[in-house]
């Protein structure tokens, strides 16, 4: 595999890690308000 | 690109796993579900109902991306699919499968979590329903492929008031009825003027199989029944004027369109605008009959 074949792998491995890291984000974030939802609906 | 480094050899693209969700036809299905939610007698927790709202959409998200990965083959052949993520090969079948189960498993816990069990459960058959029921074993062997199948594009409203109240009454299985009944006229009028490309990929769809005349019929026949499931819901007091007015109004030029439908003998695609007239339209009817009903249910309480 050439330098730049690799590099092309790297870009897409990169662009993919992001948007996981965004989504993991977003899902602790959202299961953080759906806990407190459920606490304050529980009081 | 090089020979070393084919589409298929690369991980997919965000972009394109998003295409595997088919985000078109997941916001008729995000916005039914929310009607469902907000025409429910019950006060919805915000973060609960905007939580519920995303696992429908995921949940049909898994199940268009599931969709693709078994037809993949059939995509291949039609024009309107052939861009899409699997035959253009941009992405492997098994991404697309880990994809869609990854989705599916993930919509359905995260419903159980945010709203009921009940709700997960509905969700999951939905899921399954369109997987299985439709797209594996009736797409391709029978013409009624979507008049069953298309009770899985009905469910989101049903998920929706059952996430906001925990049951089932009559309403919301009328909202399933009138997307049930509404599938039929929808996507015959849409494959009367696409029939070359189902009849190349061997999908039995009614026109393929029993012709343009009798599918003409047919969407004439399946106006009736929806009509009057949709008139059902102000008919048996469930709601209010607003809703009534609206949907004898929706329903008029439906009938009107159908039977424009009925009346016309093109065979030619390129002569088929009646058709065309009531494909368009009975995405705006759906859009428009389920917003009446959030806004007679807010407006009249």
């Amino acid at each position: 595999m050439t330098h730049d074949e690799e590099e092309i792998i790297r870009k897409r491995q990169r662009e993919r890690s992001r948007v996981l890291a965004i989504l993991l984000g977003l899902f602790v974030v959202l299961m953080f308000a759906i806990t407190i939802a459920k606490m304050s609906i529980n009081q | 690109m090089t020979s070393a480094v084919t589409a298929t050899s690369l991980p997919a693209s965000p972009r394109d796993l998003f295409a595997l969700t088919k985000p078109r036809v997941m916001s008729l299905v995000v916005f039914t579900g929310l009607c469902g939610l907000l025409a429910a007698p019950v006060p919805v927790h915000p973060v609960l109902g905007f939580a519920a709202v995303l696992c429908i959409a995921l949940g049909a998200g898994a199940a268009g991306a599931l969709n693709q990965w078994y037809e993949a083959d059939l995509d291949a052949k039609m024009k309107r699919t052939a861009s899409r993520p699997l035959p253009a090969g941009r992405m492997t079948r098994q991404t697309a499968l880990h994809f869609g189960v990854g989705l599916s498993v993930f919509s359905v816990v995260l419903m159980d979590l945010a709203a009921n069990h009940l709700a997960a459960a509905i969700l999951a058959v939905s899921i399954l329903f369109y997987v299985l029921v439709y797209t594996v074993w009736l797409k391709r062997r029978t013409a009624q492929n979507i008049v069953i199948g298309g009770a899985a594009g009905a469910f989101p409203p049903l998920i929706g008031w059952v996430a906001a109240t925990g049951h089932v009454s009559a309403l919301p299985v009328l909202l399933f009825a009138i997307i049930f009944l509404w599938t039929p006229p929808h996507f015959w009028a849409l494959s009367l003027f696409v029939r070359t490309d189902y009849a190349n990929a061997g999908v039995p769809m009614l026109p393929v199989v029993a012709g343009v005349t009798n599918t003409r019929r047919q969407i004439a026949l399946y106006t009736l029944p929806m009509i009057a499931a949709a008139i059902a819901p102000w008919a048996m007091g469930l709601t209010g004027w607003i809703y009534g007015a609206a949907s004898a109004i929706l329903n008029a030029i439906f009938l009107a369109l159908a039977l424009a439908v009925l009346a016309n003998k093109a065979t030619e695609p390129k002569q088929m605008a009646p058709e065309k007239r009531l494909f368009a339209f009975s995405i705006l009817y759906l859009f428009a009959i389920f917003a009446a009903l959030v806004i007679d249910a807010k407006v009249l309480g």
